[in-house]
């Protein structure tokens, strides 16, 4: 019983990571671009479905709080992505990269600034409550974060596998040039991705919230999804959750079993061991470069 | 502008290009050498602490700017270059002049291990193996308490060269032209790579790794060399880095620094000496000039001290997100510009620096 307690809990946490590693592998799959912000995007998203929500800022009730908070997160990304990175078109990865991480500075700062750096947790209805299945005690917050997950993975892998416009992302990222060729409006299907990964972050930070407090630095976790993402398969949505299951679920049975210091180091150890004997991820999208 | 009638094949990689060239470094370094007696104390060790960064800033560009592979790992071999120069001095009895440059080489030593699995990475790939290695580090030194002292942490012993005993704080003039020795050792050999062949094999894997293969150049003991070199001068300045915090322990060399140092050195210019000093310059500047202006306006307004966390690295952000945007070639990109134009006056135009457009073809079939 007790592995299975730790393996919900190690799920629900794997899950986590993966809905921000689905962020980073969305931007990546449309556009070629790594948004190392993605954990701060979620970090945000967190903070204003709570300054919507709790009772000493708006006091909104949670449910209709969420959708607000979704899509000002969608309208964030979109904004981001037409006042910053449209500069950054046809440059390089690594620019993009380091932009991103100062991003990433800046935002901590000013989430720092408006709700400050002490620990707050949300007002949420999924919090404290518990699901029982025999001897099983699972948080309702854990399962809701798995179901959430699992559906919105699901959702984003036939996006862009079976819409136009999923294709159309894709075909975008392929081949910019040709993509303009074949009338797609690059720039607008750029804007709309950023959008879309500003919305999966706040499904994110909320979720995150209802599972504990948070500070303005959780934005930090995004390197751990970013290890995810990359376990899984860098440009693979069904490999960013699988990285994010991984990478949850070797930290508790890591601590567990080996010692406690060992548990943040076994993700990034597991990362090095990917890179070196399976250099672009379990689920690989990337063959050798033709010329 | 001064045109080289090049004689020679030789002028093609001269230490200078022009006689005039070679009179203003001289001049700058005669500048660098009379620091300490134009300043106090205080500002003796913010200069020392500008060239240890500089320093750092200069192994990294190698890999960066010159060889083109982005590390986000780098205060990996900072902490390698620390720990291995305080080490062999506090257990081995070594003497500084020793230890340092061993530790320098131990740091090399490990960039050439870490190398030999990850050049097979390129671009982003690099990027986040590099990012793993320092969260690695830095977990690691923790780990391995009995040697490292884990999160207390190590004292550094003052330095003694020839009999003389350099402490940072009682000679802070000692200390900084020690550290303006290592740096100018550091930026010869820096140009005398960069003249050889093998600087010009990592321009070439920098450029297109595909065109150098076919060039003849063996891009993954390239990329090895080249981490190496970065790996060593960076373990130079985390031992000079040791030195001047005093206690060091692993909070000294986390992922912040890392990150700290590959944006310095994009803020500075990406492939130049230049850049990695103007970078420097910006971070060692920047936490004095946030504090002084800070005592500035709350005198103006009449209010308390205040203090806002995070504003120093916010601030460094957004002059980065202002650099990428608007002057990708950094700080030194600039300065290029502002003196073509005075020397084409008044033929400069302004698209002359202007990248050519480009459009992305990804490596992926899916």
């Amino acid at each position: 019983m007790d592995v299975l307690q730790l393996v919900v809990s190690g799920l629900a946490n794997g899950c986590i990571y993966g809905l921000i590693a689905l962020g980073f592998v969305l931007i990546y799959k449309a556009t070629e671009q790594v948004n190392f912000a993605q954990g701060d995007f979620m970090m945000l998203g967190a903070f204003v479905c709570l300054g919507l929500t709790n009772a000493e800022f708006l006091g909104l009730p949670f449910w209709v709080s969420v959708p607000i908070a979704i899509l000002i997160m969608g309208a964030f990304g979109y904004t981001l992505e037409i006042l910053v990175l449209r500069k950054m078109f046809g440059q390089p990865q690594v620019a993009v990269v380091i932009l991103t991480i100062a991003l990433g500075f800046v935002l901590r700062f000013f989430a720092g600034l408006i709700w400050g750096h002490e620990p707050v947790s949300l007002e949420s209805p999924l919090a404290g409550k518990e699901l029982r299945f025999g001897g099983l005690v699972l948080g309702m917050d854990e399962v809701t974060v798995i179901l959430v997950t699992v559906v919105l993975t699901l959702l984003l892998y036939f996006y862009f596998n079976r819409t136009r416009l999923g294709v159309a992302m894709q075909a975008s990222s392929q081949n910019q040039l040709a993509a303009y060729y074949m009338g797609i409006p690059v720039k607008r299907l750029n804007s709309l991705i950023w959008a879309l990964a500003g919305a999966v972050a706040a499904v994110a930070g909320i979720l995150f919230a209802s599972k504990g407090s948070i500070e303005p630095s959780i934005g930090l976790l995004g390197i751990k999804a970013f290890a995810a993402a990359v376990i899984g398969g860098f440009g693979s949505l069904p490999g960013a959750l699988l990285g994010g299951l991984i990478v949850g679920l070797i930290e508790p049975f890591s601590a567990r079993y080996i010692a406690a210091g060992y548990s943040q180091v076994m993700p990034y150890l597991l990362l090095f061991l990917i890179l070196v004997f399976r250099p672009h991820g379990i689920l690989a999208q990337v063959h050798s470069k033709k010329v | 502008m001064r045109t080289v009638f090049k004689t020679s094949y030789d002028a093609d990689i001269n230490l200078f290009r022009h006689a005039p060239q070679a009179g203003w470094y001289a001049a700058l370094l005669a500048l660098a050498l009379i620091v300490p007696f134009m300043f106090d104390d205080f500002w003796i060790g913010e200069a020392t602490n500008m060239l240890i960064w500089a320093i750092a800033g200069m192994g990294l560009m190698i890999l960066v700017g010159q060889t083109g592979q982005a590390s986000l790992g780098h205060a990996a071999f900072l902490a390698v270059g620390c720990y291995a120069n305080v080490l062999l001095q506090e257990k081995l009895g070594l003497p500084f002049i020793i230890s340092f440059p061993l530790g320098g080489l131990i740091a090399g030593l490990a960039g050439v291990l870490i190398a030999i699995p990850t050049t097979r990475l390129h671009g982003i790939y690099l990027a986040i193996g590099t990012l793993a290695i320092s969260i690695l580090a830095d977990d690691l030194i923790v780990i391995a308490e009995p040697l490292t002292n884990g999160v207390i942490g190590l004292f550094a012993p003052d330095i003694q060269i020839f009999g003389v005993s350099i402490n940072r704080y009682a000679q802070p003039d000692m200390f900084y032209w020690l550290v303006l020795v290592v740096t100018v050792l550091v930026v010869l050999a820096y140009r005398n790579i960069l003249r050889s062949s093998l600087g010009r094999s990592f321009a070439a894997v920098r450029d297109s790794e595909v065109s150098a293969r076919a060039m003849g150049v063996n891009v993954a003991k390239t990329k090895a060399i080249s981490f190496g070199i970065s790996a060593g001068i960076t373990g130079l300045a985390g031992a000079l880095m040791g030195h001047f915090a005093g206690i060091f322990n692993n909070e000294t060399f986390n992922i912040i620094i890392s990150i700290q140092l590959l944006l310095m050195i994009v803020i500075g210019g990406l492939g130049s000496i230049h850049g990695a000093f103007f970078g420097a310059v910006i971070v060692a500047i920047l936490p004095q000039a946030i504090a002084i202006s800070r005592d500035m306006v709350t005198n103006a307004l009449g209010m308390s001290s205040i203090a806002i966390p995070g504003l120093e690295t916010a601030i460094f952000g957004a002059i980065l997100i202002g650099f990428i945007l608007f002057e990708p070639l950094g700080i030194y990109g600039r300065w290029i510009k502002i003196r073509t134009y005075f020397e084409l006056f008044p033929f400069y135009r302004r698209d002359m620096f202007r990248r050519q457009k480009s459009y992305l073809k990804t490596e992926r079939m899916r």
